[in-house]
C-alpha cells in the first residue's frame, strides 16, 4: 500500500506538503516515464518505490519500465559503471554490440510517449535514440563521472549530448557538457522500514538478537565491506579513543558472499579487530532494512570514514537518527555535515578520534549536533523536498 | 487598528528551487574571482542568498558560499572574514553586489606573493538557481489575518517575499514592508519601519519569521482594546 503525501505533514518542513501539492497543480496531467536497468537496483529502486506513489498522487501520469537485456548487457553495464567511475575497464567492442542490441530491443518495444522522460544510470542511456520528437529527455546520473576512464565516456557521451537535460546527485560528480546540468540531492524515505521511528524495547530486542551489548557507548559506521570504506582506520580510531574513554565499536553492513573482494576486506577486518570483545563485525543480508535502523539509533558517534564516497545515504540516515556524524571529506559527506554544527569531517585517524573523544566527553553538545542533523535532513534530504525537485524540473523544463 | 482592512489583501506566494551546475569550477582564490566576474548574474544570486533556503538551524557564520569555501576549503581566514563582512542586503542590485565582492578579493589578492588555493575538500562549483513560485492560495487583509498566516507558512514565504522581492523584482523594502506601510495595504507605516528594522544577515529565515512576528505582536497588543 503506497504511502499518501499527507502522511508526511508532520514530519516535513512545516507548510511543505501544502507547498508540494500546490505545486503540483502546474504539473497536474503531465505524463512521466522513468527507465531503469531494473526495478531492484539498489539506491534507484528504494528512491522510485517510494516516488512513483507519491508523483501519481499528485497528478502525474506516471510509468516505470525496466530494459529488456541479457547477460552480455548486464556485463556492459556493470563495465560502464566502473568505468564512469575511473575504473581502468576493457570495453570490447562485443561489449558494446551487447549495449546496442539490448537498446534496440528496448526501443522497439517500449512505448516511449510522454511528456518527460528520464533515464537512469548508463543502463537506458542509448534509448535516446529512439526518443519521440515531442518529449523532454533528462539523463539521471547517480555516479560520480568527474574522471571516467575515456574510452568509455567516449562511447557514452554521445548520447548524454542528445539529451535535453543531465542530472547529477553533486556538482563535482558532472562532466561539462553542452546540455544543462540540474542538481538533485538523494533523499532519504522517513517512513520506511530503515528510518521509521522504532520503540526502545524494538532497539533493545533488535541489538540482543545481533549480540551487541549496550552497557557502553557505541561508535558506528554502516557500510559495505570493501577497502573505500577505510574499515581498518575505523578500528585504528576506535583504539585511540578506547584508550581514554570505553566504548564499543559496531562495523556493520552488507557483504556479498559471493563478491571475492568483500570477503576478502571481511576476512581482513576479523584480523585487524583480533580478539577485542568490544569489536562487533556484523554482516548482514541485503535487507536488513530494521537491523540498521536499530544500530544507528542505539549508537553514541556515527562513523563514516570513506576514502572515496558517493552521496553517502548512510550519514542521511544517522542523522536523520539525531546521531552527531563524523565523516571523511569526500563526496556528499562534506556537503551534508556541517562541521561543528552537525558532526564534523576529518580525513585523518587522529582527527576522527580527537572529535569522538570530544563528543563522547561533551553529551550534551554531541545530543545539541544530532538535533540540529536532523533538522538538516528534514529540509533538505527526505523524499519530501526530492518530490519537489522533480516537480520542479518538469516545470522548467517545460518552459525551455 | 488591528481590525483596518486593506484595500488590497496580501497573498502568500511560497517558491521552490531549482539548481542548474554552470560546470565551472575554481580551484584558487584567483579563480573564484574571475569566476565571479564572468558567471551570470544568477549565480551570484544563488551563492549570496539561497543560504538562506539551505541553513535552517542556526546561522550559516559566513553570509555567502564564496566566504564559506575561502574559509573551509582554502582555509584563508583573513578574506574568508572581509568577505563574511559583506552584507549582500545592503546592495541594491546583484552586480553592485558582484563588484563589491570582486573588488575585495582582487584587494586581498594584491597584499599576497601567492594565490591561496585548495588545501581541503572540493573545488568551488559555480551554480545559479531559477526559482519558481508556488501561488499557496493564502491571503490576508488585517494584520491579525496577516500574522496568523505567516506564523505557519512555508519558510520559502519568507525567502520569496523578502530576497527574491528585494533583490530580483526591485521592491527595495520586501512585500511584508510594501504591504504593511503603504495605502494599498495596511497604511501603518511606524509598524513598516519597525519591521524594516530587522537585519536579515545572520538570521535564519525562521529567525525572521520569528523577529516579524514579535513586533506584529507588540503592535496587535498594544492597538488591540481590552
Amino acid at each position: 500500500m503506497p504511502i499518501s503525501l499527507n502522511a508526511y505533514r508532520d514530519i516535513a518542513p512545516p507548510g511543505r506538503v501544502e507547498l508540494l501539492y500546490r505545486l503540483s497543480r502546474q504539473t497536474a496531467g503531465k505524463r512521466m516515464l522513468h527507465i531503469t536497468g531494473n526495478r531492484t537496483g539498489g539506491e534507484i529502486g528504494e528512491i522510485l518505490h517510494t516516488l512513483i506513489p507519491l508523483l501519481t498522487e499528485v497528478g502525474l501520469d506516471v510509468r516505470w519500465e525496466t530494459m529488456k537485456g541479457a547477460g552480455s548487457f548486464h556485463e556492459a553495464v556493470q563495465t560502464f559503471r566502473n568505468g564512469l567511475q575511473g575504473d581502468d575497464v576493457k570495453v570490447p567492442e562485443s561489449l558494446l554490440e551487447g549495449y546496442r542490441d539490448a537498446i534496440h530491443q528496448t526501443g522497439r518495444l517500449l512505448d516511449l510517449t510522454a511528456d518527460s522522460v528520464i533515464t537512469h544510470d548508463p543502463h537506458t542511456l542509448g534509448l535516446i535514440d529512439y526518443a519521440p520528437s515531442d518529449s523532454r529527455w533528462i539523463w539521471r546520473c547517480y555516479l560520480d563521472v568527474s574522471r571516467p576512464q575515456r574510452k568509455t565516456w567516449a562511447f557514452l557521451r554521445p548520447y548524454v549530448i542528445k539529451y535535453d537535460a543531465a542530472v547529477f546527485s553533486l556538482p563535482q560528480f558532472a562532466q561539462p557538457l553542452p546540455v544543462p546540468q540540474f542538481l538533485v540531492y538523494p533523499s532519504i524515505d522517513p517512513l520506511s522500514e530503515k528510518n521509521r521511528e522504532m520503540e526502545p524495547e524494538e532497539i533493545d530486542e533488535t541489538l540482543e538478537a545481533l549480540h551487541i551489548a549496550r552497557d557502553k557507548p557505541i561508535l558506528l559506521q554502516v557500510s559495505r565491506f570493501t577497502r573505500s570504506k577505510d574499515l581498518r582506520g575505523v578500528i585504528e580510531t576506535y583504539r585511540l579513543v578506547k584508550s581514554h574513554f570505553d566504548c564499543r565499536l559496531v562495523l556493520a553492513g552488507s557483504a556479498a558472499p559471493d563478491e571475492p573482494d568483500e570477503q576478502a576486506v571481511l576476512n581482513d577486518v576479523r584480523d585487524a579487530a583480533a580478539k577485542d570483545e568490544d569489536i562487533y563485525i556484523v554482516p548482514l543480508p541485503p535487507d536488513s532494512s530494521i537491523e540498521i535502523n536499530a544500530l544507528q539509533r542505539a549508537a553514541t558517534i556515527v562513523i563514516q570514514k570513506s576514502r572515496r564516497e558517493g552521496f553517502g545515504l548512510s550519514v542521511t540516515e544517522a542523522m536523520w537518527k539525531g546521531k552527531p556524524v563524523i565523516g571523511s571529506e569526500t563526496g556528499g559527506i562534506t556537503l551534508q555535515i556541517m562541521y561543528g554544527q552537525t558532526g564534523y569531517t576529518s580525513n585523518s585517524i587522529e582527527g576522527t578520534a580527537f572529535y569522538a573523544r570530544h563528543l563522547l566527553n561533551n553529551p550534551t553538545i554531541a545530543q545539541e549536533m544530532g538535533g540540529r542533523a536532523r533538522d538538516r535532513v528534514r529540509q533538505n534530504f527526505l523524499i519530501t523536498r526530492h518530490l519537489e525537485d522533480y516537480l520542479s524540473l518538469l516545470i522548467f523544463m517545460g518552459r525551455m | 487598528m488591528s481590525n483596518v482592512r486593506a484595500p488590497t489583501p496580501f497573498r502568500f506566494v511560497g517558491c521552490v528551487e531549482l539548481r542548474e551546475m554552470l560546470g565551472r569550477k575554481a580551484a584558487d582564490v584567483q579563480q573564484l574571482m574571475t569566476g565571479i566576474e564572468e558567471v551570470p548574474v544568477d549565480s551570484i544570486y544563488y551563492h549570496t542568498h539561497s543560504y538562506f533556503l539551505r541553513y535552517e538551524h542556526g546561522p550559516s557564520l559566513f553570509s555567502s558560499d564564496f566566504a564559506t569555501w575561502v574559509a573551509v576549503s582554502v582555509r584563508d581566514r583573513v578574506l574568508s572574514e572581509r568577505l563574511g563582512l559583506i552584507d549582500p542586503f545592503e546592495f541594491r542590485d546583484v552586480e553592485a553586489l558582484r563588484a563589491s565582492i570582486v573588488a575585495t578579493i582582487d584587494d586581498q589578492l594584491k597584499t599576497l606573493w601567492n594565490v591561496p588555493r585548495v588545501i581541503h575538500g572540493e573545488p568551488f562549483e559555480f551554480v545559479s538557481s531559477h526559482i519558481i513560485e508556488v501561488d499557496l492560495d493564502l491571503s490576508a487583509q488585517t494584520l491579525q489575518e496577516f500574522r496568523d498566516q505567516l506564523s505557519t507558512v512555508d519558510r520559502s514565504v519568507l525567502f520569496n517575499h523578502i530576497c527574491e522581492a528585494k533583490i530580483r523584482k526591485g521592491r527595495h523594502s520586501g512585500d511584508f514592508i510594501l504591504w504593511i506601510g503603504s495605502e494599498h495595504g495596511l497604511n501603518l507605516p511606524d509598524l513598516a519601519t519597525r519591521v524594516a528594522a530587522i537585519q536579515p544577515i545572520g538570521l535564519t529565515l525562521e529567525g525572521i519569521r520569528a523577529r516579524t512576528l514579535d513586533i506584529v505582536d507588540h503592535w496587535l497588543a498594544k492597538t488591540v482594546p481590552a
